[in-house]
């Protein structure tokens, strides 16, 4: 086991990442994996749902990555992450004892006070279940301050579908409307098949749209047509969030790389409400 | 503060003399490659003494004045970001023993700079960027550090006609009137060729003790005020700042933006001569037995397609877009992030821009409102 280490410079400089260590180590898929972290510092980076943290593999880079999880011991992150480039290759690859760099953590959470005694509707899809899992297991922990709870989650196909212990739980609760489907199916699969935006239609008995509040993520398309099912439902825009992605090199608002018109999303996103993002939205490559 | 000096070019060099005494190291301007630059400066025969120049869209130009001035020139590529938001710098540097990584700050002493020259539209660009790099929620150290060791000495703008520049539509300038440890004002008159010095700090004011000088005359300061007032009145462009912001948010498809694509090569000189543009990348680096790894952070540009690569692919792919987010960033969502435009009229991205795009002309035909620029054909 490696010792504490370091001396954390962290509080005078943001740009310092913060050593931790990787407790765990979870196969999700083929490409993506679930990290604990417990920090080697005395240090405690405490992150809200829909925040991210930013990992650093030394002499490789460092990316955005949500916590997809909540600590189980103070202080501890819990990351879902998919291998797309350098850096995330390099994190998925990670072992139990290696050490990593972490600064966050960054940016708005998940609007779970607002949902607070309303009717709460998540819709993921992929990687976009990473985010809004640690919502879903924080509102399962206080379940009592809900009311109907809806998860519409959409896959490209089974092999790709995250979480499957949880998700296999999560079918079993009644206090739950889980809702999968999935782009394309093998031969094994008994569940749905379509995109997330048309499951939204079977759920609308469940919720009540003046008294919902949605969180969607996911790719972009997926989020557009769901922005527009929603909105058909009659739920308004200032109660539909959204978590986006852009490039991020600093998360503290001082990189300009993710911008999207007057928002730093680092900052000011990921989450946002769609109200405050329709203006753009149909702009394209704004 | 002090009521004004005025020194002679003698009192110049003890001015240089006196901030190197105190440890500073002076940046000024000097005429190289044929640009006046911003560099450090040893003695006053380093100062661009008899150096004009000459400015239009997409075309620059050193010239020999007729006069001795120092500072008979407007500004060229070079600005104080270069000092005060270094490119490249390390942030840390990590070592490896076993498994086990220790990050370290980079040894590395922040120079106390003393700013010699400043313009009016430079010292409100580096108000600019206060606000963006030391006033937030997040504060850059190394800007932090750079900055407020930072003496700064105006030099109003008099003397030349400037060309691209439009600081009295943006309301930063000529003339400086705070935030400065010194000011000067050139007075070229045969046989009188001497600065009137106005004291804008205590610093200020302790380091003019230092050096030769005397009381300003009443016909000392108004020889000044008429030197500033003549530029003033001879600004080469304009631009309509009232209600920009709303207009241009207003006009995000509108036609003209693809007449700009067809001729923006996408090169980013803009960007990289202005004053106020920030924005940065950071990659890490190591050596080759991988046993220390530093993390690098150099300025970047907006106009490259790996700016705003996500999710597998850039999102601003044309020129249009690339053009369209820094135009709307400097004179419209700037203003909502940070409370002020994110240009200071300094005309560096229209003399600078190898095809000549003049934001200025832009942002009008993309508004529909009068371009009144003379001297634009
Ligand atoms: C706020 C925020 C939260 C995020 N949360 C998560 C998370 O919880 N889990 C997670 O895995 N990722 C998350 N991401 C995305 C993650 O940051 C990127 O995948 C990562 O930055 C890619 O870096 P890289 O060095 O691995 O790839 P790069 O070296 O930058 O890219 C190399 C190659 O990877 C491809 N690529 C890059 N990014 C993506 C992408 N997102 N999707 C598909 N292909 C890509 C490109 O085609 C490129 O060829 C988040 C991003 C943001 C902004
Ligand atoms: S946008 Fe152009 S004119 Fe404005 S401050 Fe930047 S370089 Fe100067
Ligand atoms: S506007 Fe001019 S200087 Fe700026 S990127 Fe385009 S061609 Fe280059
Ligand atoms: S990631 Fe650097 S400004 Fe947002």
């Amino acid at each position: 086991m490696v010792k504490p280490a370091i001396a954390t410079p962290a509080a005078t400089n943001p740009f310092f990442p913060l050593p931790f260590l990787v407790i765990s180590r979870r196969r999700e898929t083929r490409d993506t994996v679930t990290l604990r972290l417990r920090p080697l510092s005395d240090v405690r980076l405490i992150a809200q749902p829909g925040q991210f943290m930013m990992l650093s593999v030394y002499g490789v880079g460092e990316v955005p990555i949500s916590v997809s999880g909540l600590p189980r011991r103070p202080g501890e992150l819990e990351h879902t992450i998919r291998a797309v480039g350098s850096v995330t290759r390099h994190l998925v690859a990670l072992h139990p004892g290696d050490q990593i760099g972490v600064r966050g953590p960054f940016g708005t959470s998940w609007p779970l006070q607002l949902a607070h005694g309303q009717d709460v509707l998540l819709v993921a899809g992929g990687l976009g279940f990473a985010p809004l899992r640690s919502a879903l297991l924080a509102i399962l922990r206080e379940r009592w301050r809900y009311r109907q709870v809806i998860v519409l989650y959409g896959a490209r196909s089974p092999a790709d579908l995250l979480y499957r212990r949880d998700l296999s739980r999560w079918l079993q609760r009644p206090d739950l409307v889980l809702r999968i489907t999935v782009d394309h199916p093998d031969q094994y699969w008994r569940g749905q098949v379509g995109v997330v935006p048309n499951l939204i239609r079977q759920v609308t008995a469940f919720f009540e749209p003046a008294n919902t509040v949605a969180m969607i993520c996911g790719p972009e398309i997926m989020m557009r047509f769901t922005i527009r099912e929603l909105q058909k439902h009659g739920i308004p825009d200032e109660r539909i969030f959204l978590s986006l992605e852009r490039n991020m090199q600093c998360a503290i608002g001082l990189c300009g790389h993710c911008q999207l018109g007057p928002f730093f999303l680092c900052k000011d996103g990921p989450v946002l409400p769609y109200s405050r993002l329709a203006p753009f939205s149909e702009i394209r490559e704004f | 503060m002090a009521s004004p000096a005025v020194i002679d070019v003698n009192g110049l060099a003890a001015l240089i003399a006196a901030l190197q005494q105190e440890g500073y190291r002076v940046i000024g301007p000097i005429q190289r490659d044929g640009a006046i630059i911003y560099d450090e400066i040893s003695q006053l025969n380093d100062l661009p003494f008899g150096w004009g120049d000459e400015q239009e869209a997409g075309m620059y130009r050193v010239r020999r004045r007729e006069d001795n001035a120092v500072f008979g020139y407007a500004v060229g590529p070079h600005s104080w970001k270069r000092f005060l938001h270094p490119s490249p710098v390390v942030l840390w540097r990590a070592r490896r023993r076993g498994n086990e990584w220790m990050i370290e700050e980079p040894v590395e002493d922040s120079p106390r700079l003393a700013f010699l020259g400043v313009r009016s539209c430079d010292l409100h660009a580096i108000g600019v960027l206060d606000r963006v790099l030391h006033h937030g929620s997040y504060i850059d150290p190394i800007y932090a550090e750079r900055r407020e060791s930072a003496f700064v000495i105006v030099v109003q703008c008099a003397h030349f006609t400037p060309r691209t520049c439009f600081c009295a539509s943006m309301g930063t300038g000529p003339k400086a009137t705070q935030g400065f440890d010194l000011a000067l004002t050139e007075l070229v008159e045969p046989d009188a060729h001497r600065f009137v010095v106005e004291v804008g700090s205590a610093r200020g004011a302790a380091i003019l003790q230092q050096i030769p000088h005397r009381p300003a005359e009443p016909t000392d300061v108004t020889a000044a005020e008429h030197a500033i007032a003549q530029t003033a009145a001879s600004m080469g462009r304009q631009l309509q700042t009232a209600g920009l912001p709303a207009a241009l948010l207003a006009n995000l498809e509108h036609p003209h933006w693809d007449k700009i694509a067809q001729r923006c090569l996408a090169c980013g000189n803009c960007t990289m001569v202005c004053p106020t543009c920030f924005c940065f990348s950071v990659e890490d680096r190591h050596d080759l037995t991988g046993t220390v790894t530093e993390r690098v952070r150099r300025l970047d540009v907006c106009f490259t397609t790996s700016f705003t690569y996500t999710a597998g692919k850039p999102l601003r792919q044309s020129i249009r877009s690339r053009y369209r987010q820094w135009l709307t960033h400097k004179l419209a969502t700037w203003v909502e992030q940070f409370g002020t435009f994110g240009c200071v009229g300094c005309g560096r991205c229209i003399t600078w821009c190898p095809v000549g795009i003049d934001l200025t002309i832009e942002a009008a035909a993309i508004t529909g409102r009068e371009q009144t620029t003379e001297g634009v054909v």
